[in-house]
């Protein structure tokens, strides 16, 4: 496949090649901060594994309070990572929730303390598949043990712990982040004041795991993934991961937003040319977003977070009893929903918020009308920061955090 | 009063007594501080925010309207979409000190339902309503031989999502079957005024045209 690209001077040979050494380079050397876990102290998996050497790199926002009573947590989704507020060292793009986080926005950084790290098994900085096994000197490839949600949030309780933070005036997060959200509040119910879960789920549905699948395969089959050994042996599948991103991307959308965008618009030409060449808008617009996103994300990284999402099932290990997950709370919750995202829909959502009250917890719901499916989280939509504005202001409140005088 | 908003067949907006915030300040004044509430129907949260500026209520609330229920939560309230048919079923027994429904029972599918899921719910129940046996109703059904429409409920019969109508007289009758208690039965006249509890309850379902209840649950 040779992508047809949509933005102009992508493909100048020697911007890509620097792109990729950028990104190579945040996995052992990220432009973050990083806590590092020596073997001494390892983290104990799912799996089984004591994992050890651990590194947890991060991003913050504002500052700390004295009593360190501000701060938030955001947790990324799938494709996301630290850099929520700052330009993204690999691409320069602003930071993918720089519409939320903030000095003035919602998650007002004149206010909070905001900390984002990248997840366990990413490939930002934080310990991943293509991070370097001190036991070979090589990366882990498929070494690497499969890790789960709760795995990246000990790895978050981790950090926390290190930096001295006992506890969290809120975690918020979408998707997979929502999911980590939840996975806080239940893991450390005492630790988490307030919890914003966002177009998630408390399991991952089996379409979800199919959609998930289908991306793995993808991997997989291209010939340059070298079952997984694709670092050692100076290959790179490329293909199979942007054919991976191209199939997740649609899950992101709707049709709505998609026939709004694109419609049977045709690309740069006039009349369709009998081939297989991009044609339509939509797939030049598909194959940039392939494109784009390989330089920035390990393929190997991908197996591991989308299987950490379909390990995710909060319920299972409460009895098979979500409002198990959260009885006796006193986490104060606001859940999030997008009428139009089909990957995480309301349904979804509002069995969380059932067993919410079920548990007896203080929880609000708010149901989004957007034709921008699942990604509305990302987008610009009002009602969503007032929605977290709101809940947040009162949160803190009732956390007693001082109200922001005005600066003239 | 003033002006109506303009009322659309989904306008959640059950009744405009709703905007009359004299009813609302009554029925929190039935409520005992440091409760648990839960405001079934709360509309855009006023009652809630009332409780909320009282010492120690927790209150929650479950709207309909996403417009409501996307307000509430902008104003830091605890209120999630759903509705009094359906959702109630997902809350624990005796979870709340006082269940609300204020201007809520003649909009749900299934009152009689509803009133034994707030029993379920909570300790004390407080029940709002138009009464439909106000003078003016039966004036207007008597010499016009329409349904009628008032300022208070200025919806046509086939538009209104007050599909449930009942008179004083009728909810007390439900009332005793459901084994439940009256402690208070309040009537407001059209001036909003209360009138005397020690009145008859044939005088109250003449003269109210709101009726606000306290009720406990049945032994």
């Amino acid at each position: 496949m040779t992508p047809d690209i949509g933005a102009p001077g992508q493909n100048a040979m020697e911007t890509e090649t620097d792109i990729r050494s950028t990104a190579s380079r945040q996995i052992e050397a990220p432009d973050s901060q990083v806590a590092r876990f020596g073997p001494d102290d390892p983290l104990r998996l799912d799996c089984g594994v004591d994992f050890a050497p651990l590194t947890v790199a991060y991003q913050t926002y504002g500052t700390l309070n004295e009593d360190r009573s501000n701060v938030i947590l955001v947790a990324h989704a799938l494709t996301g990572d630290q850099h929520v507020a700052n330009e993204h060292p690999v691409t320069g793009k602003p930071g993918w929730w720089d519409l939320m986080v903030g000095p003035g926005k919602p998650i007002d950084t004149n206010r909070y303390f905001v900390i984002c790290t990248n997840v366990l098994g990413g490939c930002l900085g934080t310990s991943g598949p293509a991070s370097i096994d001190p036991a070979t000197g090589e990366p882990y490839g498929l070494n690497f043990p499969v890790v789960t949600i709760p795995d990246m949030v000990r790895a978050q309780a981790k950090l926390l712990d290190h930096l001295g933070i006992e506890t969290l005036f809120c975690a918020i997060g979408g998707s997979m982040g929502g999911m980590q959200v939840l996975q806080w509040a239940a893991s450390y119910p005492e630790r988490v004041f307030s919890a914003i879960p966002i177009a998630t789920a408390a399991r991952h549905t089996s379409q979800n795991i199919a959609f998930h699948e289908v991306g793995r395969q993808a991997v997989m089959a291209d010939p340059d993934w070298r079952g997984g050994r694709y670092l050692l042996e100076g290959a790179n599948p490329t293909k199979g991961l942007a054919v991976a991103r191209m199939a997740a991307h649609i899950t992101y959308l709707s049709d709505e937003a998609l026939h709004r965008k694109f419609g049977r618009n045709l690309q740069d030409r006039k009349e369709i040319t009998f081939g297989f060449d991009a044609d339509f808008q939509i797939e030049s617009y598909l194959r940039y977003q392939g494109m784009t996103f390989v330089d920035r994300f390990d393929a190997n990284a991908y197996l591991y977070v989308t299987r950490a999402m379909d390990y995710f099932d909060l319920a299972a290990d409460f009895d098979g009893q979500l409002a198990n997950a959260f009885l006796g709370t006193s986490t104060r919750f606001c859940i999030v929903s997008f009428t139009s995202d089909w990957l995480f829909p309301t349904a979804g959502n509002r069995q969380v918020v059932h067993a919410l009250n079920a548990a007896g917890a203080r929880v609000s719901f708010v149901e989004i009308d957007t034709d921008r499916g699942h990604d509305a989280f990302l987008l610009d939509e009002p009602e969503l920061f007032a929605a977290v504005r709101g809940f947040l202001d009162s949160a803190a409140q009732a956390r007693g955090l001082p109200a922001l005088v005005p600066v003239r | 009063m003033n002006a109506a908003p303009p009322m659309t067949p989904d306008d959640p907006i059950r009744t405009m007594a709703l905007s009359d915030r004299r009813d609302l300040q009554l029925l929190a004044d039935l409520i005992e501080p440091g409760s648990r509430v839960l405001d079934v129907g709360c509309s855009d949260g006023t009652l809630l925010k009332i409780l909320e500026s009282r010492h120690g209520i927790d209150g929650r609330g479950i709207e309909l309207s996403q417009r409501g229920v996307n307000e509430c939560v902008a104003k830091g309230l605890a209120v999630v979409q759903g509705d009094a048919d359906h959702d109630l079923i997902n809350y624990p027994d005796n979870a709340f000190d006082y269940v609300v429904l204020s201007q809520t029972i003649q909009a749900t599918y299934n009152p009689r339902f509803v009133l034994e899921q707030m029993f379920r719910i909570g300790a004390r129940g407080i029940v709002s309503f138009p009464n439909f046996g106000h003078w003016r109703m039966r004036w207007q059904l008597l010499t016009g031989g329409r349904m009628p429409v008032t300022e208070h409920l200025p919806v046509s019969w086939y538009a209104t999502p007050n599909i449930h109508f009942c008179t004083i007289r009728d909810f007390v009758a439900l009332v005793e079957e459901l084994g439940a208690t009256i402690e208070r039965a309040i009537a407001l006249n059209s001036k909003g005024n209360r009138i005397d509890e020690g009145a008859s309850l044939r005088r109250r379902n003449l003269m109210g045209e709101q009726a606000i209840f306290l009720l406990s649950k049945p032994r």
